[in-house]
């Protein structure tokens, strides 16, 4: 066993060492806080509505008769119907799932992207990163929504339910701020005394990104990531609103609130329920990454 | 200008003959997260018209904060002014309502700091700060008190006075910002000033220039100047008198000559041997054995005993060793003050 | 000064050709029947193929088909849309309207976020602040879909506080409730940087120096903090106005003012696809532009850089 390897395995316990006592403080923090487990049971609630819908409704929000129209709450409908005659309870259940299914999805692949991204240009700095980072302006120059509408609108028109269409729109499009946070951890971490002497000692670059700085930049990444998947949620809403997200028989809070906007003056509830629940949902992911982020970073609390 | 001196003279309890400055027993902690921190717990001291008083002691023993307490910019929450008074002109400033509190800042008692870079407002440019003095406490229009501003620059020697006074304060060079905050401070005809180690963070060249400037700005307006600082040489060539501060505490106050001849208080000697004695310019303060006390937790008796050589049992107990007059105009809070004389 | 504005404008112009290219690129690229792309599911008659073949120049190569685009774009020639329309004529007519209602709502946003924001920072840890932060949290995670049609459901259809819908010459009070509605998409972010930079501000030595001189804490905070807090806020309208356009969209929708934003999303359903690139690469230049402008002005606020 050479000199190297004695110090660099001596040196990894310490540094597993401070990113455990960083997260036990932060998770002594968070537990805590009262908005992180109103935000964390909000989230598990979400999360069987999406997974398990049967568990809140035994209604099939297929189902609709055009008799029930615009009714009143009534039986198992405790949101009344909307103008197809569907239980709006048992629809902004199920269309949970098409929210957190793109949420989700989209909020990885942007989170793969970025974390290639960002991590070549922090940890490869020059070329890569001056390149890297005139690609993200490029991306930053076209504003969200206006290339989600030209980009999703090209990949739709299939038969499907869209469901991949938004997916992608969505990863392609919101990377960026994954990518940002983790170049500029990456630079922040590389510049601390024992990467620098890792290298020195002749790590491999695999070695000295898996075993140091990505556990160290996790914190931040993890928070960005919590956000997104919030506006993420809402994004899918509102590219399903404007016709260009989810289709056809998905059934979708976005949909659901563009259908019954046209109704609105007639009857409510088709429009509110959706709303509230779609709030709900971005509120509780992005109180989830607010509680954490200040768990790990009280400075400016 | 009659109209601030009228201000002036209303203050309740002036009186021309009162010391200049007097601060009495002043205490003040600092309440945090982690707990009460007690900077500055019983500082007394005075100052005369025209007289230099150096304040000295190690980082952390209180020295800026019983400077901004005087000035009434304490920050607070966390920090609380508990107990004494600070007399101008026999004035009880901590009793004055906050608006002719104001009123005394700048116009009687100005204050420069240590980093005039980062003290002075970096998106304005530095006329608009001078002259910001002039409007709002004299009330002059834009162009007179431009004009003020240009004159103060020149007094404080900066070439070019007209043409600088439209530069931003990163446009200067270290020297020059600090001229631009005496220049500052000097605005409005204080009779106290206190320099925060206003030269710390210079060359040692302009360093002089700077002490200088200040002695001679001084000396032409006859005012009292407090000048804390870490420079022993510089106190040597400047100062009249010294307060040498312990853990919040003035532990030894004397004036500037017998001090260095024999010093009364075991820190004081300490620091004075810390640092060999043919060449005082320009030396920093050595460190001593030991470290400074936490301030959330003091020693009983004399917060200095567990570094003292001279520490005895009475030392180890309260209350604290009382300041001992231990010559004309020297005291000493030291129960042992004879034998660190060498009695 | 001079170098930092010819690095920006350099910076702008790769951004500038990149971002357009993007947009192109994801309307054309890799497309089987670039035709149907741009129609959508509607049959594309032979006549019309002849025609959107010709004004895009389908039969050439992909950059030269892009060079053309450029053109068009660079010459205020967008072509005309699927309903036969000129869409520079739509874009002139639609312009008016939607300029007052961003102006409105970048006023309501400005005035509120800094004013509340500042106030917030100087309380910090207050009831004040923890109930402005709550506030933010609640505007951040309402997606303007849902805030739109709810604002006008309750403000205008029950309340009757204001009309429901406007028309091409709306007042500005008609514009009112639609402005509001699109502030909020840019409050909550303003006002959290403004407050963070106060509370870091009111830390820096210069206020300690701006105390010492006796200066009143209301013109301590509103000329000597606020001007140097305003400086990272200054460089989010930049990022808002993205956010802004996507929000006039839906805002516009929902409230039938014939706006830009209002023709893009009928666009978007008739499926228009000459109408959607002429608007959003309009869009993209404008955004582009804007923002050069405010890194301009960013610098003519922190002289730090101006010198540079
Ligand atoms: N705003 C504050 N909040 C909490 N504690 C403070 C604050 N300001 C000062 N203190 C504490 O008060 C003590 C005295 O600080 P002070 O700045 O007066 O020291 P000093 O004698 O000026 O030291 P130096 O020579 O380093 O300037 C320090 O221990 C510091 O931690
Ligand atoms: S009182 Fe005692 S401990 Fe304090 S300085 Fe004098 S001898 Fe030392
Ligand atoms: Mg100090």
């Amino acid at each position: 066993m050479s000199d190297a390897n004695l110090i660099t395995v001596a040196e990894a316990p310490d540094v597993s060492g401070r990113s455990r006592s960083l997260a036990g403080d932060a998770w002594a923090d968070l537990r805590r806080n009262k908005i992180f487990w109103i935000s964390a049971v909000l989230v598990v609630v979400i999360l069987l509505m999406a997974f398990v819908p049967s568990l809140f409704t035994s209604a099939d929000p297929g189902a609709c008769a055009l008799s029930n129209k615009h009714k009143g709450p009534s039986g198992g409908a405790i949101f009344g119907y909307d103008f197809q005659g569907c239980d709006v309870f048992a629809r902004t259940i199920y269309g949970t799932r098409a929210s957190i299914e793109v949420g989700i999805l989209s909020t990885l692949m942007a989170g793969l992207l970025g974390l290639i991204f960002g991590l070549s240009a922090g940890y490869f700095g020059g070329t890569t990163d001056a390149v890297l980072s005139r690609v993200t302006d490029i991306m930053l120059g076209v504003p969200f929504l206006l290339g989600a509408v030209v980009f999703s609108g090209r990949l739709s028109g299939s038969e499907d339910d869209g469901v991949w269409a938004v997916t992608l729109t969505l990863g392609v499009l919101t990377w960026t701020s994954a990518a940002r946070v983790m170049r500029s951890s990456v630079i922040a971490v590389k510049s601390q005394d024992y990467v620098a002497a890792g290298r020195m000692l002749g790590a491999s670059p695999g070695r000295l990104m898996f075993r140091h700085i990505l556990p160290n930049s996790m914190a931040s990444f993890i928070v960005v990531l919590t956000i997104l998947l919030g506006t993420n949620i809402a994004a899918e809403a509102t590219l399903s609103y404007l016709g260009v997200g989810l289709k056809g028989d998905a059934v979708s809070w976005g949909l659901q609130i563009a259908e019954a906007q046209d109704y609105a003056r007639i009857a409510a509830h088709p429009l509110i329920w959706p709303s509230v629940f779609l709030a709900a949902t971005v509120l509780a992911f992005i109180m989830l990454g607010d509680a954490i982020r200040d768990a790990f970073d009280p400075k400016l609390r | 200008m009659t109209d601030i001196k009228a201000t002036m003279d209303a203050l309740p309890g002036l009186d021309h003959r009162a010391p200049l400055l007097q601060i009495d027993d002043l205490h003040v902690e600092f309440r945090t997260r982690d707990g009460v921190a007690k900077a500055v717990n019983g500082a007394s001291f005075w100052l005369s018209p025209g007289e230099t008083l150096a304040i000295l002691g190690e980082s952390g023993c209180g020295k800026s904060v019983t400077a901004q307490a005087i000035m009434g910019i304490l920050e607070s929450p966390p920090g609380h002014i508990t107990a004494g008074e600070i007399r101008y002109r026999g004035v009880d400033l901590l009793k004055l309502p906050e608006v002719q509190r104001r009123k005394v800042r700048a116009n009687r008692i100005a204050m420069i700091f240590q980093d005039a870079l980062s003290a002075l407002n970096p998106v304005y440019t530095v006329g608009f700060q001078l002259a910001e003095l002039f409007r709002v406490h004299r009330g002059m229009s834009r162009s007179d008190a431009r004009n003020r501003a240009v004159d103060l620059l020149d007094q404080v020697k900066i070439p070019g006075a007209r043409s600088r006074v439209n530069d931003y304060p990163h446009q200067f060079s270290g020297g020059m910002r600090q001229r631009v905050m005496i220049a500052m401070a000097l605005a409005l005809d204080p009779e106290v000033l206190i320099a925060d180690e206003p030269t710390t963070a210079l060359d040692v060249t302009v360093q002089a220039q700077i002490m200088g400037l200040l002695a001679e700005l001084q000396r032409q307006r006859n005012m009292g100047l407090i000048l804390i600082t870490h420079d022993m040489g510089v106190v040597a060539d400047v100062a009249d008198r010294i307060s040498v501060m312990y853990a919040g505490r003035v532990v030894e106050e004397a004036p500037v000559h017998d001090i260095y001849a024999r010093p009364g208080h075991p820190y004081t000697r300490a620091l004075l041997e810390s640092i060999p004695r043919l060449d005082l310019k320009g030396r920093q303060l050595n460190v001593i054995r030991g470290l400074p006390p936490a301030l959330t937790d003091i020693p009983r008796g004399c917060a200095f005993n567990p570094r003292c050589r001279y520490a005895k049992d009475p030392c180890r107990q309260d209350p604290a060793p009382p300041a001992y007059a231990i010559a004309p105009h020297r005291t000493a809070r030291c129960h042992f003050f004879r034998e660190v004389l060498g009695e | 000064m001079f170098r930092y504005i010819v690095r920006r404008l350099l910076q702008m112009i790769l951004t500038f050709f990149g971002a357009t290219f993007v947009v192109f690129a994801l309307m054309f690229a890799n497309q089987d029947d670039p035709i149907q792309a741009l129609v959508g599911e509607k049959q594309a008659s032979d006549s019309l193929r002849a025609a959107l073949t010709e004004r895009y120049h389908l039969d050439e190569g992909f950059l030269t088909q892009y060079w053309y685009y450029m053109k068009g774009l660079l010459t205020g020639d967008l072509g005309k849309s699927l309903t036969g329309r000129d869409i520079s004529e739509m874009l002139a007519d639609a312009w008016p309207v939607t300029i007052r209602l961003a102006l409105l709502a970048v006023l309501i946003a400005a005035a509120i976020a800094v004013t509340t924001g500042v106030y917030a920072g100087i309380r910090r840890g207050g009831l004040f602040d923890n109930g402005t932060l709550l506030m933010t949290l609640l505007l951040l995670a309402m997606p303007i879909v849902v805030l739109a049609p709810l604002a006008q459901l309750v403000f205008a259809m029950e309340l009757r506080w204001f009309p429901a819908t406007t028309t091409k010459d709306a007042t500005p009070y008609e514009l009112l409730l639609p402005a509001i509605v699109l502030a909020t998409t840019v409050i909550a972010t303003q006002l959290r940087v403004t407050r963070t930079s106060v509370v870091e501000n009111l830390r820096a030595d210069y206020v300690r120096t701006a105390r010492a001189k006796g200066l009143a804490p209301r013109r301590v905070t509103w000329v000597h903090v606020l001007r140097n807090s305003l400086i990272p806020v200054i460089t989010l309208i930049g990022v808002d106005l993205g956010v802004l356009m996507s929000g006039a969209i839906v805002t516009e929708e929902v409230f039938n003012i014939p706006g830009v934003g209002f023709n893009l999303a009928r666009g978007i359903r008739t499926e228009d696809g000459p109408l959607v690139v002429g608007f959003v690469s309009v869009l993209v230049i404008i955004f582009l532009v804007v923002n050069l402008a405010v890194d301009l002005l960013y610098a003519a606020l922190d002289p730090r850089i101006r010198y540079e």
